[in-house]
């Protein structure tokens, strides 16, 4: 036991929270599960329905890697901070000397990860599985993963004062996530997708994160070109982050 | 209306653990929290007591730092504890009402956890002991029955090896076996001169725990002292007798003293006897239950 950082060093704090993060990850199955192998079924099920349309899958992949982004962050940390939140852990952790910027970094570490595994799955998939190659920029594949998962990350935990109690979470996080997904990918794929649901899909964080990332992992087209997309998942991210720490909530809603 | 004002004892004696004066907390119109004054001194085991609604966990979570107060004066361990500073945090243990754990780890896995937050925490091992958790030390979190989870509460907020701990309501819902169970721990926490600050709703509780009790209604004090002397001046003797005609007579009084007097004298005037004369000392129940009466 290293004592001797115990209970004085902020940044050790954050080491031993991120590593209990990660351990009650691996223990819980069902995490698991929406991490790993939840991508990896999208990729397959769009790769068998697509056939061998080159073309279509170099749209699959990058677009299953902003639907990871934003699933490993925004979701997954929806879901725990309510589920904490309203079990009384947050309330618990709050009554000890554990610093809140040791707790958070712990917490946002373990969801980068997640998103750092998922992106590393889904570009493996897509050289092994998908004819795409290795990505043909590196270093805009990780701005644009990193701006994501911290605008997402945000909007995760912002989002989490909005849903009132651990049963609905599902519900609430569904009726973002879904349609947000779902609009994103029929624009990024379809240039016949009428005006104004272009203009909303764009004007949303996972449109030009996807653009972004395919531009990173397919065409290759540079980071200078793409600063519109920048911009706009970073101005979510900076409202996100604005509401998350705004409003957070470490008890339980009182009814 | 605190008939108890407060003396600051300025000679050697230590600063309290805990000040508290005119202590007032309004949600919107409501008042939970009206003019509460409480001293608590370092190494006794101080009670809040009172029915549920009364302000007492309102009250135990303004001094741990959860709730902003209205209005009034607060010093736990000489901290303010709306600053929320950890060098506070660090001498507090708190067991909330309803306080959640992890679910995927172990007792041990927790409690060495929480331990790495603290300047000089006790050994897991020891803590594992004092709770009685040494058999479930290794299981998962997620199936531990309620009373284990209680245990485990105790457990977390013991291991930073806190001066001060709050216990709110630590045994609702314990069987019996597991309430004096609870209850020799905070003997034992005693012993080893911590200072307790625990709320509860039962009257046995306070009265085998707790050095004073503060009994709460309606976001105030009513009244305020150790459990064996709370009664006097809060409450009634009762002197009983039966007269000459064999009715049992009961009169309640201030001062059982003169009443005694008064009736003895008045009966030897005329030659009887008091049978069955008993002057009967109200119990902290009579005084709660007189207390908490509504109307």
């Amino acid at each position: 036991m290293p004592s001797a950082l115990s209970g004085a060093n902020p940044v050790a704090l954050s080491w031993r929270q991120y590593r209990l993060e990660r351990r009650m990850f691996w223990r819980n199955p069902s995490a698991a599960f929406f991490n790993f192998l939840l991508p990896l079924l999208f990729l397959a099920g769009g790769g068998i329905i697509l056939g061998g349309n080159q073309n279509d899958l170099n749209k699959l992949v990058p677009a299953i890697a902003g639907m990871s982004v934003m699933s490993t962050t925004f979701t997954a940390l929806s879901y725990n901070i309510v589920f904490l939140r309203e079990r009384g852990v947050l309330k618990r952790i709050r009554g000890t000397p554990l610093p809140t910027i040791s707790y958070f970094s712990g917490v946002a570490a373990n969801a980068v990860t997640n998103t750092a595994l998922q992106i590393a799955i889904v570009v493996l998939a897509g050289r092994v599985f998908f004819g795409i190659g290795w990505p043909q920029q590196w270093g805009e594949l990780i701005v644009f993963v990193l701006v994501g998962v911290v605008c997402f990350a945000a909007l995760g935990v912002a989002f989490a004062h909005v849903i009132p109690n651990f049963e609905s979470t599902a519900a609430y996080v569904n009726a973002v996530f879904l349609p947000v997904v779902f609009v994103s990918f029929f624009v990024f794929d379809s240039s016949s997708a009428p005006g104004f649901l272009r203009t909303i899909a764009e004007a949303l964080p996972l449109t030009p994160l996807i653009e972004g990332l395919y531009a990173a992992m397919v065409t290759g087209s540079t980071l200078a070109s793409h600063i519109d997309e920048l911009v706009v998942i970073a101005l979510w991210g900076v409202f996100g982050l604005y509401f998350a720490v705004r409003g957070f909530s470490w008890e339980q809603t009182r009814t | 209306m605190s008939e108890t004002a407060p003396v600051i004892d300025q000679d050697s004696v230590p600063s309290p653990a805990i000040e508290v004066r005119a202590l007032c907390k309004r949600y919107g119109e409501y008042e939970a929290v009206r003019d509460i004054d409480i001293t608590v001194r370092r190494g006794e085991v101080f009670g809040l007591l009172g029915p549920n609604g009364a302000g007492k966990t309102t009250t135990v979570e303004i001094l741990e730092g959860y709730r902003a107060r209205t209005s009034g004066e607060v010093s736990v361990l000489g901290h303010d504890p709306a600053d929320r500073s950890i060098e506070l945090r660090r001498q507090i243990g708190i067991v909330l009402q309803s306080g959640g754990v992890y679910g995927h780890i172990t007792p041990r896995e927790a409690l060495a956890h929480w331990a790495s937050f603290y300047p000089h925490p006790r050994e897991v091992e020891e803590v594992l002991a004092l709770a009685g958790l040494q058999e479930k030390a290794d299981v998962r979190s997620r199936k531990l029955s309620g009373g284990q989870l209680r245990r485990l509460d105790f457990a977390l907020a013991l291991v930073g090896d806190p001066e001060l701990i709050f216990l709110d309501e630590p045994t609702t819902g314990f069987d019996p076996a597991a309430r004096h169970a609870a209850w020799e721990t905070v003997r034992r926490l005693r012993a080893l001169g911590k200072t307790i600050l625990l709320t509860t709703h039962y009257l046995d509780e306070a009265q085998t725990l707790a050095d004073r009790v503060a009994i709460v209604k309606d976001g105030r004090v009513l009244a305020i002292g150790p459990p064996r002397e709370l009664g006097v001046g809060a409450a009634h003797y009762r002197v009983a007798y039966r007269d000459s005609s064999g009715e049992l007579v009961e009169r309640e009084t201030d001062d059982p003293t003169a009443l005694l007097h008064e009736l003895t004298e008045a009966a030897l005037a005329r030659g009887e006897r008091l049978e069955e004369l008993s002057v009967g000392r109200p119990t902290l129940e009579d005084v709660y239950l007189e207390l908490t009466a509504d109307a």
